[in-house]
């Protein structure tokens, strides 16, 4: 128990918090938004992000770009990285829906049914991150036994060595983002990294918020929620809608990717399990369901993480999110500002 | 195509339903389960070609295949029963072989047979602890807060010096051997020349003596475990509280409503499932001599619960012959080890979609399957005839 390193950080801690409470909220945004929509966690989002900021690690060495930078020289690539990241996890989530809850769903399947297809499907994207050096390996020696019989050879190992190695590990980002100081006050410092991911994280929330006000699909994506089978007899196609909002969860994963990258600088192949229970803790805690829920939840949930584990030690630190998650279902399993994505409050 | 499934689904059932059934339903003979259980026993020493392993010391092999069965019959209870989807399973493994490793080697030095009822109880415990107020939390729900609770055991036991932190329990003794340094008496192991036996005198197997060397006492042990659990799992089922389970499982609401007290029982059956796995976890830690928080992994607990749904969720035989798939399948095939957990996962999403009864489904699924074909076959004959 150390309370005076809590009270003589509090400021530091608070806005590491938020940063970390900002990522979570983006990925606690899919979970809000497919359980809206079909009353089931979406338990391969966490992987959708993991490849998310894997494609960001790529797309850098594809590009070359590494060595040192500050945000400003980085800017160009990480709004590349945006880009590619979203389009990675919104594509990886819209096949998540069709390979493993369409079909199930259709059948009206009792739901741990599903969560058990969903299990299978965010085992098959972590192990194939963590076996992609021998998937390689296996697609190199299947070509040269095709191509081989022409005298040809090719070794996709060695071709994409940066990309495979050390599969199981840590894959860091090649390039390294320093953070600089704006402002400093006593022994805190804000950092403009810090601000960027905040910022962010707020600027993707209040779109996506909008969107789901203002836009036909947004409409659709609440009518849907609201009672699925109004909404078809209205004229919108329930499975259509769904998997647009499994795209959208797919695409706020792919930002959530970018900042992570930022904040932490390295990734592997299993961040999904525990990243994965701590949103799904945000989007619970604010209200599962429930956009703006999941932006409090997260940002909630960053906070006290940080605290408790400025009380109790870092080594506690995941502790903290599981029996918080606990303690809500318990005593308010609706969350703060209650469910439903149905409402027009959503 | 879609017919095309259809049939093929209906000629597995049909082709799978008597071996089902002799399985797990009709009475067979009592000397031919005898001679089928002496078979099993005896399979480290006959070494059977084709089965044996070629890569892999068998007896060990059979060992770590008996213990995932164990594991499996209490994750079916959980999951295939009460319909609990537990995604921490592996939490009670752990926390059975910690027990047995704090008890017999870390903190004390009791003897393993006296400690093994010992950390049951306190796995029971530990299900208890962590289900009475997990329960009541909504079925999707509780998937998620049980994995949190498999992660939080680990993380637990990584952090607390007294239960040996990050570098684990070393030297966990073995349970006390019968008639040591020899044992009672000796059993030769069988080498194969092609198709002709030959007995393998470098290699014999002292009688209820455990040793680092030689794993098939260490096999006799869990599979005398296992039988003993499947005998009171079956009474146990078929008992009044099986049937509370599957109501509960079939409509939670519903079951309420009829007067099934369903809180208690899905806490009976979360403890019950714990109960089994701590055993699992105590023959583990008595095996392996040494534990750390490694050793128990999150994706364990979804292979777990993989073994159970691919082999038939809800019939103990279906969920054993699991165990033995997720768990003998990789040792056999050396090679494919690595990619055992992206196969599994393939596994689990195929074989949700397609056949979510799995692949040896209960028998009143089995029932309820034929029926619903039955009267389709009904239903497209009088339109036929109609027309």
């Amino acid at each position: 128990m150390d309370f005076e390193f809590l009270f003589n950080n509090i400021v530091e801690l608070t806005v590491t918090g938020l940063v970390l409470g900002s990522i979570y909220a983006l990925l606690a945004l899919g979970y809000t938004l497919v359980y809206g929509v079909l009353q089931l966690i979406n338990f391969a989002h966490a992987d959708v992000f993991m490849w998310g900021t894997f494609a960001v690690a790529w797309l850098f060495i594809l590009l070359g770009v590494h060595g040192n930078s500050d945000l400003a020289g980085a800017a160009p690539y990480l709004i590349l990285a945006l880009v590619v990241a979203a389009a990675t996890s919104g594509g990886l989530a819209m096949l998540v829906e069709r390979v493993a809850y369409r079909r199930l769903v259709r059948k009206r399947a009792l739901s741990y049914i599903i969560l058990i297809s969903a299990i299978g499907a965010s085992f098959v994207l972590s192990e194939t991150m963590g076996i992609r050096d021998l998937i390689v390996e296996f697609l190199s020696n299947a070509i040269n036994a095709v191509i081989g019989i022409f005298g040809g050879h090719v070794d996709l190992s060695e071709f994409f060595a940066d990309y495979i190695g050390r599969a199981r590990g840590i894959t860091t980002l090649p390039l390294t983002i320093k953070p600089t100081t704006v402002l400093s006050i006593g022994n805190f410092n804000l950092r403009d990294t810090d601000i960027t991911i905040i910022a962010a994280a707020l600027i993707m929330m209040v779109l996506l918020d909008q969107f789901i006000r203002r836009t036909r699909l947004g409409r659709e994506i609440r009518a849907v929620a609201q009672d699925p089978e109004a909404a078809a007899l209205m004229g919108s196609n329930a499975t259509n809608v769904v998997s647009k909002t499994f795209l959208i969860g797919g695409i706020m994963a792919g930002v959530a990717a970018v900042l992570y990258q930022i904040k932490v600088g390295s990734t592997s192949s299993s961040i999904g399990v525990v990243l994965g229970i701590k949103a799904f803790t945000a989007a619970v805690l604010g209200g599962i369901g429930n956009l703006r829920g999941a932006l409090l939840g997260g940002l909630l949930l960053g906070v006290t993480e940080n605290f408790g584990s400025a009380i109790f030690g870092t080594q506690w630190k995941d502790v903290v999110a599981f029996l918080l998650l606990v303690l809500i279902l318990l005593i308010r399993p609706t969350g703060l500002l209650g469910q439903t994505l149905g409402r027009a409050r959503a | 195509m879609r017919k095309f499934r259809e049939r093929a689904g209906d000629w597995l059932d049909d082709k799978l339903t008597p071996v089902g059934a002799v399985l797990g339903r009709k009475p067979i003979k009592v000397p031919l389960i005898i001679l089928g259980v002496l078979l099993v026993y005896a399979l480290p020493i006959l070494n059977l070609p084709l089965i044996t392993t070629p890569d892999s010391d068998f007896p060990n092999v059979l060992f770590t295949v008996t213990v995932y069965a164990i594991v499996a019959v209490g994750l079916n209870i959980v999951t295939g029963y009460a319909g609990l989807l537990d995604l921490g399973y592996v939490g009670f493994y752990a926390a059975g072989a910690y027990t047995v490793g704090i008890l017999t080697a870390y903190h004390f030095a009791w003897p393993f047979l006296l400690v093994l009822p010992i950390a049951m109880g306190i796995t029971l415990l530990t299900g208890v602890l962590l289900g009475a107020p997990t329960l009541r939390v909504r079925g999707d729900y509780l998937a998620i807060v049980t994995m949190g609770f498999g992660e939080l055991i680990r993380i637990t036991i990584r952090n607390t010096a007294w239960l040996g932190g990050t570098g684990g329990i070393k030297a966990i003794p073995a349970p006390q051997s019968i008639g040591a340094p020899d044992g009672l008496f000796q059993i030769p192991h069988l080498a194969w020349d092609g198709l002709n036996p030959l007995i393998d005198l470098s290699r014999s197997t002292k009688f209820l003596v455990f040793g680092v060397l030689d794993a098939t006492p260490y096999f006799w042990l869990a599979l005398t475990a296992l039988i003993a659990v499947i005998f009171v799992e079956r009474l146990v089922k078929t008992s009044r509280v099986g049937r509370m389970w599957e109501a509960t499982r079939e409509d939670e609401d519903a079951a309420e409503i009829m007067g099934v007290a369903t809180f208690k029982f899905k806490l009976l059956a979360f403890a019950s499932g714990a109960f089994i796995g701590g055993l699992a976890g105590a023959l583990f830690a008595a095996k392996a001599g040494y534990i750390n928080p490694i050793s128990f992994p999150a994706n364990l607990s979804i292979l777990f619960v993989a073994a159970v749904v691919i082999g038939g969720s809800g019939n103990r035989w279906g969920a054993i012959i699991g165990a033995v798939i997720v768990a003998y399948l990789p040792e056999r095939f050396r090679e494919l080890e690595n990619w055992r957990l992206w196969f599994f996962g393939i596994a689990l999403v195929i074989i949700v979609s397609f056949r979510p009864q799995g692949l040896f489904p209960s028998y009143s699924q089995r029932k309820a399957r034929r029926a619903a074909r039955q009267s389709a076959r009904l239903d497209h004959s009088e339109v036929t005839a109609d027309v």
